[in-house]
């Protein structure tokens, strides 16, 4: 499944609906399609807000593929990047009342893998992979 | 249709908001967010967040609980939250929220409680 997004807060939904009726049509377990929903919900909130940052002249790419071992989910922006070790933990006591900051902690709480690259001609890409 | 519906009911000084539906990025935690300041700007300090029938919550979601007890505090009021389901509750206990908020399983331990 590949869709592409304009950067919009409404894109979240549209992804995750998609998401899950890849999942479902997969016959994926309801633990699963939960934790899949959740990081391209987490994963594609990121790229609008913090990867495109709202323009919408540039596009949200999310593709998912079944693998040998599970699903495979790909979240591509065209912004300028970030480090994930840059992001404060959330869960440090000093972290704790704070509102924004938990998607990643979300996306490497439910996936098996996570990890972010430079995308050709610019842009962030994550990769996440859950087993079945 | 809403995202999210959210009904206000009292119970002596403790104001309950129940809410029905998902509370994810968008309409659904701008929802919550609005109902937390009209309470306040009404005077109600002891608030009582009925969970049980949210099906989903995202980390915009998690963070707008956050922001509303954070609102509530600053009041010099109290936010306590009720009937979490079972997701929600893995997701107060991975964020380590569940050592922020008193959270209870019955209305009437969570309103003698206030």
């Amino acid at each position: 499944m590949q869709i592409t997004l304009p950067s919009r807060i409404e894109s979240v939904d549209e992804a995750a609906a998609g998401a899950e009726r890849f999942a479902k049509d997969a016959g994926l377990a309801d633990d699963m399609i939960f934790a899949i929903d959740l990081a391209v919900r987490e994963s594609v909130a990121n790229a609008v807000k913090h990867g495109n940052k709202f323009d919408e002249s540039k596009a949200v790419e999310v593709s998912l593929a079944e693998t040998a071992e599970g699903i495979e989910i790909k979240v591509r922006d065209y912004g300028s990047g970030f480090r994930p070790e840059d992001i404060p933990d959330p869960t440090d006591r000093e972290n704790l009342l704070k509102a924004n900051g938990r998607g990643i902690l979300f996306m490497r709480s439910f996936m098996d893998e996570v990890e972010w690259t430079n995308a050709d001609g610019g842009g962030l890409v994550v990769t996440m992979a859950k087993k079945r | 249709m809403a995202d999210i519906t959210i009904t206000e009911r009292q119970a002596g000084d403790v104001t309950i908001l129940d809410l029905d539906g998902k509370v994810t990025i968008g309409e659904g935690s701008v929802a919550l967010r609005g109902a937390i300041r009209r309470v306040l700007g009404e005077g109600k300090t002891k608030l009582l967040l009925n969970l049980g029938h949210v099906g989903y919550i995202d980390s915009s979601g998690i963070g707008e609980l956050v922001s509303s007890f954070t609102a509530v505090n600053k009041e010099g009021g109290t936010l306590k939250l009720l009937n979490l389901t079972e997701k929600i509750q893995d997701l107060l206990a991975i964020t380590k929220l569940l050592t922020v908020f008193d959270v209870y399983e019955n209305e009437a331990d969570a309103l003698a409680s206030f």
